[in-house]
């Protein structure tokens, strides 16, 4: 039962609603770090959440994927309410996850990591789709995963999970501690897989990259969302979007 | 005849195949409860208590069912590991979440009660168990007589560990194995059923042991003990191979048997410490075991 709720996209046309986020709060334990995230993100866009440290993205990115210790709220994918569900369930729903520092596997190799998530859906990449992606993968295939350099097991986080058939990524910081020059190639690839309709929620710190990628902005502080920028509109806000990240 | 440093051949090859056996024993018990502690971080105390089972189920196939012991080596490991994911479901399973302190004395409390239970019905004298027919008897090799039920002991070990090994090391199941073993968490989100794998690895290892206790009862008389005995040194033998480390739990395994069959011909008097003593000394070197990663 797909919605059929329409997304108004600032400055751009309406899209399906692919992701409803609605009052999400969430724990670590004893405390208490998402006090109700809202967010939409339509079906093809790419959406950055932007914020200081600390200010919850990383736990909202968690929190869609089932992968915290306590949730409340509402997250519905493609129409369906995932709050309840175990995250290999949410998974099987056609979302893939880059994990903070990326969770390349050390005890498997390259090619075990590329090849350990199990298809969700028809419609991935195939694995020479991937390669020509990030040639280097291949080249390696037989090493231990965290042998890699750092950039290469970034596009090994994010080519394993374009293989399942997952239509939505949420990519957790994929630029953190990356050279330019690799930055510049994470970027190229996430707007080839915009291009190829892939739907992106992309947490970064760095909102000169977000803005090289994202259509819309959210800010994040002290676990709620505290507004909504079009990419479009960035460049005007840039004093706003300054105080926010206290650059 | 020759003789080696005034030991005799015979006695030589013959404590060394002796070795080999415990060392077969100790290889498939401690790759079981490397592959539990791997996946659980529970260390399996019953797993002595499983391997008992082993053996005892073998002999209520053969007294009870008429079933022979080729067709009780595969449907005793079955039964055994029947119980252990019967026991990760009921009750390892309600525990994850607290210490693993918590796992151990579980554990330790079910090694009790089982061995509790087969000594109420069946006594701690021993019962017998024939070897079987095809195996009877034995072959001079010039060197040594080896009897062939104690040749087999040590191929079909073998042919266990490395079979295990490769799942484990080589194959898909294994490794979202060492994926879960490594980020539970991670490997859930990518669509995988964790707890079904730990449970059916729980069921594995527990497995694992009940096939050296068919293996053992022909040996070793089928006793409710057998286990309590033996495990104590499978202990020694994980903590000097390293938790966690598949083939390093095999190769510790055998050379540790090999060690004290040595230690028998040349210097009887510590063959029982041996172990213990290559324990000490490990941890005082390397407290991650020979094989085992450092935390």
């Amino acid at each position: 039962m797909a919605t059929e709720a329409v997304l108004e996209r600032p400055g751009g046309a309406a899209t399906k609603s692919l992701l409803q986020v609605r009052e999400l709060e969430a724990w670590y334990g004893e405390s208490h770090v998402l006090h109700g995230i809202d967010l939409e993100v339509g079906e093809g866009e790419v959406v950055t959440l932007l914020g200081r440290n600390g200010a919850g993205k990383t736990t909202t990115l968690k929190s869609m994927m089932g992968v915290i210790g306590k949730r409340k709220g509402s997250v519905s994918f493609a129409g369906e309410e995932t709050i309840q569900l175990p995250s290999r369930a949410i998974a099987r729903l056609g979302i893939g996850y880059v994990p903070e520092e990326r969770g390349i596997f050390s005890s498997l190799s390259v090619e075990e990591n590329l090849m350990l998530p199990p298809q969700v859906k028809p419609g991935g990449l195939s694995v020479q789709q991937i390669f020509e992606l990030f040639p280097n993968i291949k080249e390696r295939l037989s090493s231990q995963g965290t042998k890699l350099s750092g950039g290469e097991q970034q596009m090994l986080a994010i080519g394993r999970i374009l293989r399942t058939g997952a239509n939505l990524l949420l990519l957790d910081e994929p630029t953190e501690g990356l050279a330019p020059v690799i930055i510049d190639q994470i970027g190229a690839t996430i707007r080839m897989l915009k291009s190829r309709g892939f739907t992106i929620v992309l947490v970064e710190q760095n909102f000169r990259f977000a803005q090289t990628v994202a259509d819309r902005h959210y800010v994040v502080e002290q676990g709620r969302v505290i507004d909504m920028i079009a990419n479009a509109e960035l460049d005007a806000n840039i004093d706003k979007l300054h105080r926010y990240l206290g650059v | 005849m020759f003789e080696f440093l005034g030991i005799p051949p015979q006695a030589l090859f013959g404590q060394v195949l002796l070795g080999l056996i415990n060392g077969s024993f100790y290889a498939i018990l401690s790759l079981g409860l490397a592959v539990i502690f791997g996946l659980l971080n529970i260390i399996n105390f019953s797993h002595g208590a499983q391997y008992m089972m082993g053996a005892f189920v073998a002999w209520m196939c053969l007294n009870y069912l008429g079933i022979n012991y080729w067709a009780a080596l595969l449907i005793a490991p079955l039964i055994v590991g029947f119980t252990g994911v019967a026991i990760e479901r009921l009750l390892l399973k309600r525990i994850a979440h607290v210490d693993h302190l918590y796992g151990l004395l579980l554990t330790f409390g079910l090694a009790l009660i089982i061995q509790g239970l087969f000594r109420n019905s069946y006594g701690s004298s021993g019962l017998p168990y024939q070897i079987p027919d095809e195996l009877r008897g034995g072959q001079n090799l010039g060197f040594m007589f080896l009897p062939y039920y104690r040749g087999w002991v040590v191929v079909a070990s073998l042919v266990v560990c490395l079979s295990t090994w490769f799942l484990i090391e080589k194959t898909k199941l294994g490794a979202y194995l060492r994926a879960a073993t490594e980020n539970p968490t991670l490997t859930q989100a990518f669509g995988i059923n964790v707890p079904l794998m730990v449970t059916l690895t729980y069921g594995f290892g527990v497995a694992l042991a009940g096939f050296a206790g068919v293996l053992a009862a022909p040996i070793y008389s089928v006793n409710p003990n057998m286990g309590a005995d033996l495990i104590i040194v499978v202990f020694a033998v994980v903590v000097i191979g390293g938790m966690g480390s598949i083939l390093g739990a095999i190769v510790t395994g055998f050379s540790l048997g090999l060690i004290e069959g040595l230690t028998k011909v040349f210097y009887p008097e510590a063959s029982a410490t041996v172990i213990f003593i290559i324990m000490v000394l490990v941890l005082l070197v390397r407290p991650a075991g020979l094989f085992g990663r450092a935390a």
